[in-house]
């Protein structure tokens, strides 16, 4: 069981969610809560990992943050615009200006370039600046590789990319849903201790869902999602 | 804009092998409602304005179609002779400005031998402000055995000023039936882009003599193409010969006259619009299938853009115009089919008639045809833009953990 952390007094909460909730039906028709998180804030800057075991509705959570899925309640307040309360073009915005997210499984574009999937993590924001994509690249050891595409790099440069592409649009938060998952042991901690540098150097926070005892044990803030989220976890997918 | 650009360009690269297929399936239907259209209209309008520089035939009791495309065209059988004395008759008309009549009967291996007077080549603009000109030699002696080519006919045969020939008798070639005469080519036309191209000019008595020809018919003639002093003329000539005569046929006008045969096989062209449009149909819903097919595989891609922040708009503008974009590579390639299918045709059609279509004459289907199968693509995209309209993210952003 982590330690609960609450955010070092006087700085501004980044995130602040309050009474979040989310359901689906079942096949069998039945409504089921997923998520059900009363109280969750994370500083601006601060690095924060939650545990959390398969099915227990952490990507679901950080698809409500990032605005992927419409609240059914509550409130998200990302830098003062509340993302619950947004329509889905709104969101979509909200998401592409102020969020950067890593996946699992990297979610490269595989028809685009190195440099073409940085940009388009950017196009949607504030707009691509293929300067900035190049240097970000190049902050993650990828100069060299900017006209490669996605499946002629190893799976850890594929993750630096997807860091890239992260951060590329300068970020006031980064969600990363089991960073390291897809990596062997070397690669998980090079790309776990690239992506809380970068987020560090650019004043992202990060919140990183993990199972992963040896991420975790990395986080000076864990917290148990468990602990969390209210919501049945035999429910929960 | 850019990023929708930069979309629809990997996307068409993504898919080649589908894209290719498609704009090729454009690019003939494209090609061939425009080659459709672009033939109908050119002969039409090339056919009913070519008359060598005549108003009117006059011949031989029958079809005045027949009559204009056997003078006029040099196609077609002749319906029949008419004497020296009708032709003597018109030609002292006071109505008729230039009579000049024409003998045919004789070919040259395929190529048509007419029998005609100095005249047609003296006289005649065949359109107004050109004559016939000589590109080589002189003009046939009209007492001798002598011969002027068309261009077209010159070419194809390989005859030059100086060379000999033996005519054949009728008008389809038979390599048994070849006349004894020899004649002397004299000289060769500058094209002309009239049927007279394709036409070996030999002096009237020529024709009428050779022998084996039926002596008794020696100062028959077969047509006798005229000018007129006026439009009226034509009218009271035409009530003068054909309603209230039987003997004689006077074909005019000749432009009305090729106008009722477009008529006649007007059906024709309808068919050919029609299966060109259902191609075009086909071709977009081309698009659409292709398109459909793939977004299984697009799924994945479109889950990641809108996990960067893209708009469900912005993905359904992009699958709507990557169809347009199909559409278009489609016509820019279907202006090459186009071109291809048009030189045949106008090939075909020089090779029948000596008559050359302006193939790259602007027509305005060149503009709608393109417009219209780009908006008919984008249509065919809507379906598909609909679908990945409503992808929905979280669930192809797997794995959910």
């Amino acid at each position: 069981m982590g330690a609960f952390v609450r955010p070092i007094a006087g700085l501004m909460s980044l995130l602040s969610i309050t009474a979040l909730q989310k359901s689906f039906r079942s096949p069998e028709g039945e409504r089921k809560t997923i998520v059900d998180v009363p109280a969750f804030t994370l500083a601006a800057g601060q690095q924060l990992a939650l545990r959390g075991e398969s099915g227990s509705g952490k990507t679901t959570f950080l698809h409500l943050i990032a605005g992927i899925l419409a609240a059914d309640s509550g409130s998200i307040h990302i830098d003062g615009r509340d993302m619950a309360a947004l329509g889905e073009s709104g969101r979509d915005r909200l998401r592409a200006e102020s969020i950067g997210y890593i996946f699992q499984t990297f979610n490269l574009l595989q028809g685009y370039s190195v440099l073409e999937n940085v940009m388009l993590g950017m196009a949607f924001g504030a707009g691509s600046d293929q300067t900035r994509a190049a240097a970000m690249l190049d902050r993650v050891g990828l100069s060299h590789r900017l006209k490669h595409y996605p499946r002629q790099l190893s799976t850890g440069q594929q993750q630096r990319v997807a860091v890239a592409r992260a951060l590329a649009n300068h970020p006031k938060l980064v969600l990363a849903d089991e960073p390291t998952g897809n990596l062997d042991h070397k690669n998980a901690r090079e790309s776990l201790a690239l992506i809380r540098e970068t987020c560090r150097e650019n004043g992202a926070a990060l919140l990183l869902v993990s199972h992963d005892p040896g991420v975790l044990a990395s986080f000076e803030a864990v917290q148990d999602f468990s602990a969390l989220n209210r919501a049945d976890q035999e429910a929960a997918r | 804009m850019k990023t929708i650009g930069l979309i629809i360009l990997r996307s068409l690269r993504q898919h080649l092998l589908s894209t290719t297929i498609t704009a090729l399936s454009i690019a003939l239907a494209g090609g061939l409602l425009m080659s459709v259209w672009v033939v109908k209209v050119q002969s039409q309008t090339t056919f009913t304005q070519v008359n060598t520089g005549f108003d009117a035939v006059l011949g031989a009791r029958g079809s005045k179609l027949q009559l204009v495309l056997n003078a006029i065209f040099h196609l077609e059988a002749s319906p029949g002779n008419l004497a020296y004395s009708d032709y003597e008759f018109i030609r002292r008309h006071p109505a008729v400005k230039l009579a000049i009549p024409i003998a045919v009967g004789d070919n040259l291996r395929g190529y048509r031998i007419v029998g005609t007077g100095p005249e047609l080549f003296s006289d005649v603009e065949y359109v107004p402000g050109r004559k016939f000109t000589l590109a080589t030699g002189t003009l046939f002696n009209p007492a001798a055995k002598e011969a002027v080519l068309g261009d077209f006919v010159a070419r194809k045969l390989g005859l030059h000023a100086g060379d000999t020939f033996h005519p054949f008798h009728g008008l389809i070639y038979d390599e048994k039936n070849q006349h004894a005469e020899s004649y002397l080519v004299t000289g060769i036309l500058a094209p002309s882009n009239t049927p007279a191209d394709k036409v070996i000019w030999i002096p009237l008595h020529g024709l009428q003599t050779m022998a084996g020809h039926d002596p008794r018919a020696a100062t028959d003639v077969s047509a006798v193409l005229i000018q007129l002093r006026s439009p009226t003329a034509g009218f009271m000539l035409d009530m003068m010969y054909n309603k209230q005569g039987n003997r004689l046929t006077f074909a005019y006008p000749i432009g009305a006259i090729m106008a009722e045969l477009f008529n006649k096989i007007g059906w024709f062209d309808q068919v050919l619009t029609l299966i060109s449009y259902l191609v075009a149909l086909v071709s977009a819903g081309g698009v659409l299938v292709a398109i459909y097919n793939s977004m299984a595989a697009r799924r994945r891609d479109i889950a990641i853009l809108r996990a960067l922040g893209a708009r469900r708009r912005t993905i359904f503008s992009a699958i709507v115009l990557e169809a347009a974009a199909i559409g278009l590579l489609g016509m820019i390639a279907a202006f090459a089919a186009y071109a291809v299918i048009l030189t045949g045709v106008a090939t075909v059609i020089r090779n029948q008639t000596g008559v050359l279509l302006n193939t790259w004459a602007y027509n305005p289907v060149m503009l709608w045809a393109p417009l219209g199968m780009i908006a008919l693509c984008a249509l065919g995209g809507l379906l598909p833009a609909w679908k990945a309209y409503r992808t929905d993210i979280a669930g192809n952003l797997a794995p959910v953990s």
